[in-house]
């Protein structure tokens, strides 16, 4: 059956999901991971050598700047992202708790699982994240960040030295993966696996904007959760 | 020898004149990144106080602390700290042997019993109850344990004493186990390096004979004096690397030019130790200044951390040749592949869909 245009017109919703704030903190953690990414990845993997005289060239030393400043600003929005947590509508608290006590919940997570493995026809409408969705977003985002935050200031920490706020607070990570070596190959496991997620991520975004039942991209940036039709 | 010497009045003894005397003290007070005033308080502390007896042990070892140690770079530091430090035993140095030497260590716990410095090289074997490593009769698990018990402090000179190093390299058959894993009881100085820098070892023996307390540590256990700093923080080709200007292979003609070995493998920026301040061989080199990169030997399980040119370590799991950024290229390349497969499947899904709908 085909609904025509104006009937559907009428039924078409929309709930402010995401908060101002949020969305602020989504794109500035984007763009601060693209950052965190590239610059990183060019660390690790240095292009091809400058020519001349050392002075007149500091290559190596914007990238690992524009490495600590993105790392800076993704850590300090972090907190605010935890702060807003506290303060913000209940959307702004799911991704950072897991309700897996909730037999329902996990049906979710298998429904969606399903969705995916193309064996559900019809998806369900959800105002937040789906339960899947949701999962991805605990341990990606916010463990993923906590550990990529954490040995990333412990090797900023190396460098601030002994004694620095920075050793206070992250440097007993380094012994804790054993020596230095062993927090950077961490660091860089970490950062593939965000890459991983950034690829997944925005596919799923882009896939259930088109195949689900609700408006998923634009709703990170208007904030509206816009659903296509008014069944359950 | 008598428990009552000086330092001074031994290497008095010894023919080391008063001028040298000073002169060490203010190289030590310089070496220890001391003020000046400190000249003074060093030369009036081996002026009054009596040695402290110090105890070398030999584990599983190559010795080469103790070539290391012997060749300290300024030759009156050599001279002085090897009276100074009253070494009333050490297997491979002293002149007695057999039972004679054991008798001389038994006598010297037993006599300084609380007081005495313990210098551990290389480390227990603890498989088979000790028996990888017997010295003087016995395993050297028991010597260990022994002479820790009336120790004042414990200097464990080495990355094998420090960390295992080689012998505890995987799979560690004989189960060489570093130090402070096996004395649990009693501070651990950890003086890594295979070997440590022979100014730092004595850098290290001076300070605690002179302030007569620890030196301060850091996490791990290591005098921070020495080991609070990367290889890379001070190292004389730093500028080339904030300058993006790298050796690219070996003998290549950055490498003539002095660049940087951070892409061939130099592990300086992961290494804690002082060969870029201090050096080697009377401050003549260090492996970075001859043109090869730092290999990590003083960082904990440096074997175990896959080739000695690769900064991040291979990952054995997923096939021999595999670090971080292969598995992690590996395995984006692979959600690539499975998302457009799975793009694919769900375009045509929906154009089926369409279809049906439509009927």
């Amino acid at each position: 059956m085909e609904v025509d245009s104006e009937t559907k017109f009428r039924f078409v919703q929309s709930v402010y999901v995401y908060e101002a704030p949020l969305r602020l903190w989504h794109w500035v953690n984007a763009l601060c991971v693209v950052i965190l990414t590239v610059t990183g990845y060019l660390i690790a993997n240095p292009l091809h050598s400058t020519t001349g005289e050392a002075s007149a060239n500091y290559l190596m030393g914007y990238m690992r700047f524009a490495h600590f400043s993105a790392g800076y600003i993704l850590a300090i929005s972090f907190i605010g992202r935890i702060y807003w947590a506290f303060v913000g509508n209940h959307h702004s608290r799911q991704m950072f708790i897991l309700p897996i006590f909730n037999k329902h919940w996990w049906e979710e997570v298998f429904f969606e699982m399903r969705w995916y493995l193309f064996l559900e026809k019809e998806p369900k409408k959800y105002i937040g994240h789906n339960p899947l969705a949701q999962l991805s977003m605990f341990f990606f985002v916010v463990l993923g960040s906590i550990f990529m935050i954490f040995t990333g200031f412990a090797m900023y920490s190396e460098g601030a030295g002994q004694g620095s706020w920075q050793d206070r607070l992250f440097g007993w990570v380094i012994p804790l993966f054993g020596q230095s070596q062993d927090v950077h190959t961490a660091h860089h496991l970490g950062m593939w696996v965000m890459v991983i997620f950034m690829m997944v991520h925005i596919y799923a975004a882009i896939r259930e904007d088109i195949m689900s039942r609700q408006s998923l991209v634009s709703t990170m940036i208007s904030g509206h959760r816009m659903f296509k039709d008014n069944r359950d | 020898m008598s428990d009552l010497d000086t330092f001074y009045a031994t290497m008095r003894r010894q023919g080391i004149t008063r001028r040298s005397f000073l002169k060490f003290c203010s190289l030590t007070a310089t070496a220890l990144g001391l003020s000046p005033d400190y000249i003074g308080k060093i030369a009036y502390a081996m002026e009054t106080k009596p040695r402290t007896p110090v105890l070398w042990l030999h584990g599983l070892e190559c010795t080469c602390c103790s070539e290391s140690f012997i060749r300290s770079a300024h030759p009156l530091a050599k001279d002085v700290v090897l009276s100074m430090i009253s070494l009333d035993y050490d297997d491979t140095l002293m002149a007695a042997a057999g039972h004679q030497a054991e008798a001389s260590l038994e006598a010297t716990i037993k006599k300084y019993y609380g007081n005495y410095i313990l210098a551990v090289e290389g480390n227990p074997p603890l498989n088979e109850d000790g028996m990888f490593c017997i010295t003087g009769g016995r395993p050297f698990v028991e010597k260990l344990k022994h002479a820790a018990a009336g120790a004042k402090a414990i200097i464990a000179w080495g990355s094998c004493a420090s960390w295992g190093c080689v012998q505890a390299a995987k799979p560690n058959p004989t189960q060489a186990t570093p130090i402070h894993k096996v004395i649990l009881d009693k501070p651990v100085i950890k003086v890594p390096g295979c070997p440590p820098i022979a100014e730092v070892m004595t850098g290290v023996i001076t300070y605690m004979l002179t302030f007569d307390r620890l030196p301060e540590l850091d996490r791990q256990g290591r005098p921070k004096m020495f080991y609070s700093q990367r290889i890379h923080d001070k190292c004389y080709r730093r500028p080339h690397f904030d300058a993006g200007q790298y050796v690219e292979s070996w003998d290549d003609e950055n490498a003539r030019k002095g660049y940087c070995l951070y892409k061939v493998g130099c592990k300086g920026p992961t290494t804690y130790n002082a060969c870029s301040t201090v050096r080697w061989n009377d401050g003549v080199s260090f492996p970075i200044g001859s043109g090869h990169g730092c290999l990590g030997c003083s960082e904990d399980g440096f074997w175990d951390k896959g080739s000695f040119y690769d900064r991040v370590t291979d990952i054995h799991q997923f096939g021999i040749e595999a670090n971080a950024d292969t598995l992690g290229a590996t395995a984006a390349g692979v959600a690539g592949v499975g998302i457009a497969v799975h793009a694919a499947l769900s375009a045509i899904k929906r154009a089926q869909q369409t279809e049906s709908n439509q009927e």
